[in-house]
């Protein structure tokens, strides 16, 4: 009989190469089964590995970093084993706040993936503190922000407002009235166009392109005494990255990831994510992005987490130093390079991380 | 004598939230607050500043909660998931019963335990009323499609109810499938047929 491993997953686009794994059978072909939960908060889901009721799961990129320096969770050490996608989150704005940004001149369709020209209409067009949604306060969604805002002149997190509102809920915080701007994962960017609860603003691949966005969390102690069912778990979703790289697959892939039991919204909001065609407004902007969401760069890189913990860090008053080599020790590159090397013909892609928006160049070091 | 401890139940179902709010009565003296809306979660924490919150496991606003950990936080004291070393299986049990308890710093492991148990009882029963409730809803599912496969097989072959389930649960037997899953098949492949 073959071994059943938990998973834990979120309803996001992103969730992908789990669920191919299951689809496509990658999970059997190495001898094991995952076994789906989703869970409904990404405080229940890291709690779920933390107390071993699920092997591994989905996490945001900085969750295991955050862990490692005790900003969150319940003490269990956690590491990422791979990288199970690069960037495909979105800002979007409410109406209101569209209404205000088109009236300085700028226009959705034209200036959907200029993140300097966004940013500009929407600090001027803000009159007060923006309140801003993001999914979890340690998200690359967060530092994706920071970055952008900051960059432009807006210290934040310090001059905005910033909330916690889970991705399901964002379109109607944003309709309520509670919100000015969110920055979520897919598909509930798209949701928020779809009942017209506001519009999109930005790609978050136009202000750091190749940054990691979900890892596979497991508990570290298990990464250590039993890294063989991992490694076997690490080579069938690299497979499913390879195989959602293909554009071929895109309509079964968009058909898995519609069903009740996974993401749970029609299949076409799910392809406007997977081919980068988002629908901008409710009254039909459209813009293709290139490599708005990528699923093949799944080794974890060691400097991305010294660059999280440096951030985190630098904001919450802790030593950079020491954060640093926390986090990089979370990051398991030799297990995932073991993993894949037994595979006939890999090679590691390059990190794709390069540069922002703003022309800084990837350094794990923060520019002080 | 000691202060009396301030607990919030975050639930958005205000009948489930009186019965929590009636089984931790019965553990202890509490102050007891019930916060129904999930909009500006954080700020009516923060105006009630408690020493305990308890939360549903799936509530997906409890991401929000993490935020009082941050120095930045609009609560005076830290709160954070309760974890006690020495007792980390109440913490799994809570958890496993799909509650968790946020808790101020300091706060010591006795006072809290009673209410905790209170809490996993409450949640333990819940859970088991909806998964009866979801196995209910299942089956009466299953009982239609089975309805309406033995329905099409009726018309199709001219044979009585009887028969068509007989013929269903042979197909079953000998695919080594359940007689759902064959009336599912069928099902399907007349909708695609018509």
């Amino acid at each position: 009989m073959t071994a059943k491993l938990p998973v834990a997953f979120l309803p996001l686009i992103d969730a992908a190469p789990l669920i191919v794994a299951v689809e496509l059978g990658f999970d059997r072909d190495e001898g094991f089964a995952l076994d789906l939960r989703r869970a409904h908060s990404w405080s229940s889901l890291r709690d779920m590995v933390s107390f071993g009721q699920v092997t591994a799961a989905q996490m945001l990129a900085p969750m295991p970093v955050a862990t490692a320096l005790g900003l969150v969770g319940t003490g269990a050490a956690l590491a990422s084993v791979a990288v199970l996608s690069t960037n495909g989150e979105v800002i979007g704005v409410s109406n209101a706040m569209a209404r205000r940004i088109r009236d300085t001149g700028y226009s959705f369709g034209a200036g959907f993936g200029d993140a300097r020209a966004a940013g500009q209409a929407l600090i001027a067009a803000a009159d007060g503190p923006l309140r801003i949604g993001v999914p979890f306060p340690f998200s690359m969604h967060a530092e994706l922000l920071y970055h952008w805002l900051t960059a432009l002149g807006l210290p934040a997190p310090a001059a905005v407002d910033i909330r916690t509102v889970p991705p399901p809920l964002m379109a109607s915080a944003l309709a309520a009235g509670e919100l000015d701007a969110f920055c979520v994962g897919e598909p509930w960017g798209s949701m928020a166009v779809e009942t017209n609860a506001g519009a999109l603003l930005l790609p978050g691949s136009a202000i750091w392109p190749g940054a990691p966005e979900k890892v596979l969390g497991v508990r570290a102690d298990l990464a250590d005494a039993s890294p063989e069912p991992l490694r076997a778990m690490i080579r069938a979703l690299w497979r499913a990255g390879e195989w959602l790289s293909d554009p071929q697959s895109r309509t079964t892939a968009c058909a898995f990831l519609s069903r009740r039991n996974y993401v749970d919204v029609p299949a076409e909001m799910i392809d406007r994510a997977l081919s980068g065609h988002l629908t901008l407004t409710s009254r039909g902007d459209s813009r293709i992005v290139p490599d708005f969401v990528g699923f093949a760069q799944s080794t974890p890189q060691q400097d991305h987490a010294a660059w999280i913990a440096g951030r985190l860090a630098a904001r919450l008053g802790l030593d950079r130093a020491t954060a640093r080599q926390a986090a990089i020790a979370t990051w398991r590159t030799d297990l995932h390079d073991t993993a894949l090397r037994a595979i006939p013909g890999y090679s590691p892609r390059p990190d794709a991380m390069t540069h922002s928006f703003d022309g800084q160049e990837f350094s794990p070091f923060l520019q002080e | 004598m000691q202060r009396i401890l301030k607990i919030i139940i975050v639930e958005t179902d205000p009948s489930r939230a009186a019965l929590i709010e009636e089984s931790l009565a019965h553990a202890g003296q509490y102050e007891l607050l019930t916060i129904t809306d999930m909009s500006r979660l954080t700020a009516a924490i923060a105006d009630h500043n408690p020493d305990i919150i308890l939360i549903d496991l799936d509530n997906p606003s409890r991401d929000s909660l993490e935020e009082l950990r941050l120095a930045s936080a609009p609560l005076e004291r830290p709160v954070a998931l309760f974890v006690d070393q020495s007792d980390a299986n109440l913490t799994k049990l809570a958890i496993e019963a799909g509650v968790s308890a946020y808790v101020v710093d300091g706060l010591r492991a006795d006072r809290l335990k009673p209410i905790i148990d209170a809490a996993v009882a409450r949640f333990t029963m819940f859970r088991q009323m909806r998964n009866e409730l979801a196995t209910t809803k299942r089956a009466l599912e299953e009982r239609k499609v089975i309805d309406r496969a033995k329905g099409l097989l009726m018309k199709a072959r001219g044979i009585d109810e009887q028969a068509a389930y007989d013929l269903l649960r042979r197909a079953a037997m000998d695919q080594g499938r359940k007689v759902y899953d064959v009336a599912e098949a069928l099902v399907t492949t007349a909708g695609l047929l018509s």
